[in-house]
């Protein structure tokens, strides 16, 4: 009960909104989700996490052997939002991580993973896209641990931001951590701003510069759904997260 | 159709701005090709995208009108609805956006500018199938990423194909002949043909080389040097130039 809140020095909080940590209620550090893949089954969640006030989505999963744990997340939270998601493969497992976190205002809003390969032949795959404005940040903290037993483990994990304004910002924090030695692990980070030149050759057909924002936005967090089977429900985030710029668009306007 | 009078404009780079078009005056009339050569520098790709309007390419001074408008007053994208198409020397990368998706919302963009009607999904692969086929372009690589691991000959092709599904009235086509192989030359110059040699429609061809012009002749021949038309000639300009060199014919 006496348990204090984490704050900016823990490493895998280093990132997050030091207020909106001393403000929320302990307990909400200690509210994790379990799930339970069983063995050769697929489990696949969507989630779109948009709460207004300071939120915190936190996942426990252990995916038994040759079981999938499927991930797909669109952060666009109005005040600090994070998602966590701590998982356990056994032999032979999967899992798969698709994240967008997307909008302006001065919100962080951030993906932290820990995925753990202890037994041999277990696969992860993460992808995670950014795209913030205003003075909002994004952020990707992914630790991959393989312990002795992870022979054969092949992970990978791949983070871009896209900063469309000054004053917006991202932050990647790779985080490998190896005791086998047959193992693969492939890890990028990118932090860009919208390619202008495709911009401009985008309007000299006629499209005009925000229809032209738009769709480059939309192939850039694409990436990060690829994954997702269920074309129809990936088509239902991609929207979702594109909604959040088209408001932005309008106020401007 | 074109008017470009007393034209200057410059670039800003990291040494600051540098005038690049010095006082270049031009007219092209519909049904007219006209073809812009002249030495590496003189301006030629800057008065392409000067026509195009892309960010960073600064007019200092004159005018430029198209079918009576003010050019220079418009957004890039205005001009294309207004039908002026540049043909790229580089034609950009765009991963994640397929060149038919890309297509479909520029064509739409304009013919809403327009007030006309837009082309559903079907109407319009019908006719980005038969561009293709007009410019020997495998309909396979239009539902490719635009431009995306394509060679720079099929670049060109493809800058040529959307000319043909966007069908302008105006296109300036910087250095489209750059990159080709004889083949792909003779298909892109007969392409250019197809789709632009009408009364209604003005070509103005920037190249560094003839070898284009055997396909598609031009009316008129301007050499542009130091950022000024310095000689107009025909067809045969282009010839003794390509026998005897920017210099001596310039001092002719």
């Amino acid at each position: 009960m006496s348990q204090q809140n984490p704050t900016l020095k823990d490493e895998e909080w280093r990132y997050a909104d030091a207020k909106a940590l001393a403000a929320l209620s302990p307990d909400t550090f200690e509210a994790w989700r379990d799930i339970d893949v069983a063995p050769g089954e697929t489990h696949r969640e969507c989630f779109v996490l948009h709460a207004a006030e300071p939120s915190l989505t936190r996942i426990r999963a252990k995916v038994g052997e040759g079981a999938r744990l499927e991930l797909f997340a669109v952060n666009l939270g109005g005040d600090y939002t994070r998602m966590e998601v701590i998982t356990r493969l056994e032999t032979g497992a999967h899992f798969e991580f698709g994240g967008v976190t997307i909008g302006g205002g001065d919100a962080v809003r951030e993906f932290v993973t820990r995925t753990t390969h202890d037994e041999p032949e277990a696969t992860s795959n993460q992808v995670v896209r950014a795209v913030h404005w205003g003075e909002a940040t994004g952020n990707f903290l992914g630790a991959i641990n393989v312990g002795r037993g992870g022979q054969r483990t092949d992970a990978a994990q791949d983070f871009k931001a896209l900063v469309l304004e000054k004053g917006a910002a991202a932050n990647a924090k790779p985080e490998l951590e190896i005791f086998a030695d047959d193992v693969k692990c492939a890890h990028g980070a990118a932090i860009g701003q919208m390619d202008e030149m495709a911009r401009y050759y985008m309007a000299s057909r006629g499209i005009a510069p925000d229809l032209a924002k738009k769709l480059l936005v939309r192939a850039f967090i694409a990436d990060a759904l690829a994954a997702l089977e269920d074309e129809r429900e990936a088509e239902r985030l991609l929207d979702t997260a594109l909604a959040v710029l088209d408001d932005a668009e309008a106020m401007i306007a | 159709m074109l008017k470009i009078e007393n034209l200057h404009a410059e670039i800003t780079g990291d040494s600051g701005a540098k005038e690049i078009l010095k006082g270049l005056s031009l007219e092209v009339n519909a049904g007219e090709i006209h073809a812009i050569m002249g030495p590496n520098g003189a301006g030629k790709s800057t008065l392409a995208y000067v026509l195009g309007g892309r960010p960073g390419y600064e007019v200092t001074q004159g005018t430029v009108t198209f079918n009576g408008k003010d050019l220079l007053d418009m957004e890039p994208h205005e001009r294309a609805a207004l039908g002026m198409f540049l043909g790229f020397q580089y034609p950009v990368e765009i991963p994640g956006v397929s060149n038919v998706q890309f297509l479909r919302e520029a064509l739409n963009s304009q013919r809403r500018a327009r007030g006309e009607e837009l082309l559903s999904g079907g109407e319009f692969l019908k006719l980005a199938k038969q561009k293709a086929g007009l410019l020997k372009l495998d309909m396979e690589m239009l539902k490719r990423n635009v431009n995306v691991g394509f060679s720079g000959g099929e670049k060109k092709r493809n800058e040529m194909v959307q000319m043909g599904i966007l069908d302008p009235a105006f296109a300036v086509l910087d250095e489209t002949d750059s990159g080709l192989d004889i083949d792909a030359l003779k298909v892109v110059g007969e392409g250019i043909n197809a789709i632009m040699r009408k009364g209604d429609k003005a070509v103005l061809l920037i190249t560094h080389y003839q070898r284009l012009l055997d396909y598609v002749e031009p009316d008129f021949v301007h050499i542009l040097s130091a950022g000024q038309i310095v000689k107009t000639g025909g067809a045969d300009l282009a010839k003794q130039l390509e026998a005897e060199g920017y210099d001596e014919v310039m001092a002719a």
